[in-house]
Order: C-alpha cells, then structure tokens, then sequence
C-alpha cells in the first residue's frame, strides 16, 4: 500500500524498501540522499533569507528604536537642564528685584529719617531761641520788679523813720540800710 | 501495514525525479515540509517586518520576540564574539521549532522524526564548532582533549574521555531530537488507534474508549511543549558547543 506500482527507474529503491518494510521508515537508507539532498537545498535558501533580508531587517528596527529611546531620553535631559536653568534664572530675578525693593525702601527711609531729623534740628534751635529770649525778658522783669521792691521798701523805710522821729531821714543813709537789711535777709 | 503506527514516517515521492548518480532525489512528503517550514518561516516573518514600525503590532512584537530570544541566548552565552553565528543558531533554531509544530497538525508529518535529517544538521554544527576552532585556535584548537593544568598521568584518563564526549556530541545532539519526535508520535498514534478500536467494538468498550482518548489529548499538549523544548535544546547545545571553540579556557 505504501508503494505505488514500480517503476522502472525505482526497482533498486524498491528492493530497499520492501527489505526495510517491516522496520522504521528512518533507517531505510534509499531515502537518505534524497533527504538530505533536500534538507541542504531549504535549509540553505532558509539561511541565505534570514542572514540576508529577515534578520537585518528585524536587527535595524530594534536598533532603531533603542536609538529614539536613548535620543528621546537625552532630549528629555536636555529640556529638563532647560527648565532647571529657567528655574534658576527666575529666582535669582525674583531675588534681585527683592534685594532692590529692599534697597530702596531702606534708602528712602533713611532720607526721610535725614530730613525728620534735620527739621527736627531747626525746630528745636527756633525753640530754644524763643526759650532764650524770654527767659531774658523774664530775668529783666524781676531784676526790674526786685529793683522796685528796694525802692518801695527805701521810701517805706524813709515814711516810718519820718514818722517815728519826726525829722526827715538823710535819703542816702536810709538807702544804706535798707541794702544792709536785705543782704541779712 | 495501514494502520501500523510507523506508516505515518514513510517517505513518498510527490514529484519523481530521475536518479542523480543511483541516488533518488525525488521531491517527497519530507521535502515538502522543508519546503514548508522554510515558507512559513520567512513568509512569516517578513510578512511581520512589511511595515515596521516604533511601535510594533502583534506580529511584528512576535518576530522581534524570536529574535532577541535567541539573541539573548547566544549574548548571555559566549557574549559578544558569538554573535556572527546568530543567522545560523536562528535559522536552526525556528526550522526544528516550525517543522516540530507542523508535524503536530492536520497533515502528519515530522520532517525532525528522521534521524537522517537531525544527524545531517547536528553534523552541520559540530562541521562549523570544529572550523571554528581550527581557524580561531589554529592547533591549539586540540587542547579541547586536553585541558591544561592536569598532571601528565591523568591526561592518558582525560583524553580518551573527553574525544569521546566530542565524538558523541552529534549523535546525541541528533538522536535527542530524533527519538523524541518519534516516539511521541508514535505514542499519540498508538492512543489514536486505540480509541478507533474500542470505538469498533461498540457497547462498555466504546465507553472505555474515552481513557485513551484522554490520553491522546494529554501526550498532544505534551507534545507542544516538546517541540519546542527540542528545539531551544538543539539551539542552546549548538551555541555551548560554538562558545567551547571561542572561549578556550577550561
């Protein structure tokens, strides 16, 4: 059943056949060369493929995407230092202007504080001034009114000899000792 | 011998070709599944790769999936230097696999099942381990037999052993693959013939029928498995053996 009618260029594979008929079909030597004949044909063109068209193929696209991955990841790097400089950059505006703001608001009160002080200045001199003068005045006043009270006094001191004695007093002596009687006290 | 469970590994010219020297190299059954596995392969895979892109779809994650698996293999193995025999590991890689797979459907047949085919590839890998050595190593590619640091006494030991564990290397690298994928066919259709039988038999039998029919299901999944296994075995050994030749320093 195995076996189509011989023909005749078969009969001295058939001879083989029928002798391994009974066995394994694998060591029935007649099909070997035919076997190996066709092993080497395929299995050649398999390889010439893969080596020459699949395999390269399937090598770059991996490559390939290997690549973009680490070029992504670099460019990803790169704008992140980009962003990180920014970053930087900002603060250290942020902190200028700050340190700027901070500069003038101290010098401006530091003028101002200047100026309070300077007109503080011309105000107290114009007070003490006026103080000055009128403690002047004052002193005058009562130099002027003590001078009176000597002179009330003198006149009064004069009156009560007068009337006392009855003789008008010598003015001279009386001025005398109405001075005595104040430097006692 | 219908119903014989060797039938199904007979070889039948499909396209009869006049002899070549005596020999017959008439197109058959197991050409054709060469033939097929090779199409399926870089029909396959180019039709993946047609429209490449950064972001692969389904089929091209799965090509791209193939060969970095087998990439990493020979990387994580003898490193960098390996990698000019990655077009052959691959090539023998997806073959076994794809010829192993196609056995296990609608139309049986296991190119892998003939020891005349896994011989004539293990010898392949162990021509180009030996050129390999020979080119890389000139004649220090024979210390493989003699690893150095031994006192001369043991080396009467060692040699013998280890040219034999060469020598054994194709055979069994070729028989591995070979009686693997003929025994669990054969298997699977010992179980197939005994469901048909009980089946015939009719009445409790054809009840008992469902036990190997189980079976048959079970050694069926086992068999996936093992096709590939057999496959990334086959590729791995070739690639131990090439990093034996490239790194000679054991």
């Amino acid at each position: 059943m195995a076996h189509p009618p011989t023909p005749v260029t078969h009969a001295v594979e058939d001879a083989a056949h029928g002798a391994a008929e009974g066995g394994l079909p694998q060591l029935d030597f007649a099909t070997w060369p035919g076997q190996i004949f066709w092993l080497a044909v395929t299995f050649g063109l398999l390889y010439l493929f893969l080596s020459r068209s699949v395999l390269p193929k399937i090598g770059t696209v991996i490559e390939e995407r290997l690549d973009k991955i680490a070029d992504d990841l670099d460019e990803a790097g790169r704008l992140k230092a980009q962003a990180d400089d920014a970053a930087k950059a900002y603060e250290k505006a942020l902190g200028d202007a700050r340190a700027k703001a901070h500069a003038i608001a101290g010098e401006t009160r530091d003028k101002l504080n200047a100026e309070i002080a300077k007109e503080t200045e011309a105000a107290e001199t114009v007070f003490a001034e006026k103080t000055d003068a009128a403690e002047a005045r004052i002193r005058k006043t009562t130099q002027a009114a003590l001078a009176n009270v000597r002179d009330a006094a003198a006149d009064a001191a004069a009156a009560i000899v007068a009337k006392l004695s009855g003789g008008a007093p010598d003015p001279a002596a009386v001025s005398k000792a109405v001075d005595a009687a104040a430097k006692r006290g | 011998m219908e119903h014989s469970p060797l039938e199904q590994f007979s070889i039948h010219p499909i396209l009869e070709l006049p002899p070549v020297a005596g020999m017959d190299l008439s197109f058959t059954n197991t050409s054709l599944f060469m033939t097929l596995s090779v199409l399926l392969i870089v029909g396959g895979l180019s039709l993946a790769m047609r429209r490449p892109s950064m972001v692969p779809g389904r089929a091209q994650s799965l090509a791209e999936m193939s060969y970095e698996f087998v990439g990493g293999m020979i990387r994580d193995i003898t490193g960098p230097e390996g990698m000019k025999f990655f077009p052959y590991v691959f090539a023998l890689f997806m073959f076994i696999l794809v010829a192993n797979l196609l056995g296990m459907f609608v139309l049986p047949f296991t190119v892998t099942s003939h020891i005349a085919v896994t011989l004539s590839l293990a010898l392949t890998t162990i021509c180009i381990v030996i050129l390999t050595g020979l080119i890389r190593h000139g004649f220090g590619f024979f210390k493989l037999f003699a690893p150095s640091g031994l006192p001369i006494y043991m080396y009467l030991l060692i040699t013998p052993i280890e040219i034999i564990s060469f020598v054994a290397r194709p055979i069994t690298l070729s028989v591995r693959l070979f009686a693997n994928m003929l025994a669990g066919h054969v298997m699977l259709k010992i179980f197939g013939s005994f469901v048909v039988a009980l089946g015939g038999l009719g009445g409790i039998w054809a009840a008992l029928a469902v036990l190997p029919l189980g079976a048959a299901f079970a050694i069926t999944g086992l068999e996936f498995l093992v096709a590939f296994l057999q496959a990334y075995v086959f590729a791995i050994l070739t690639v131990i053996y090439l990093n034996d030749v490239i790194h000679m320093n054991h």
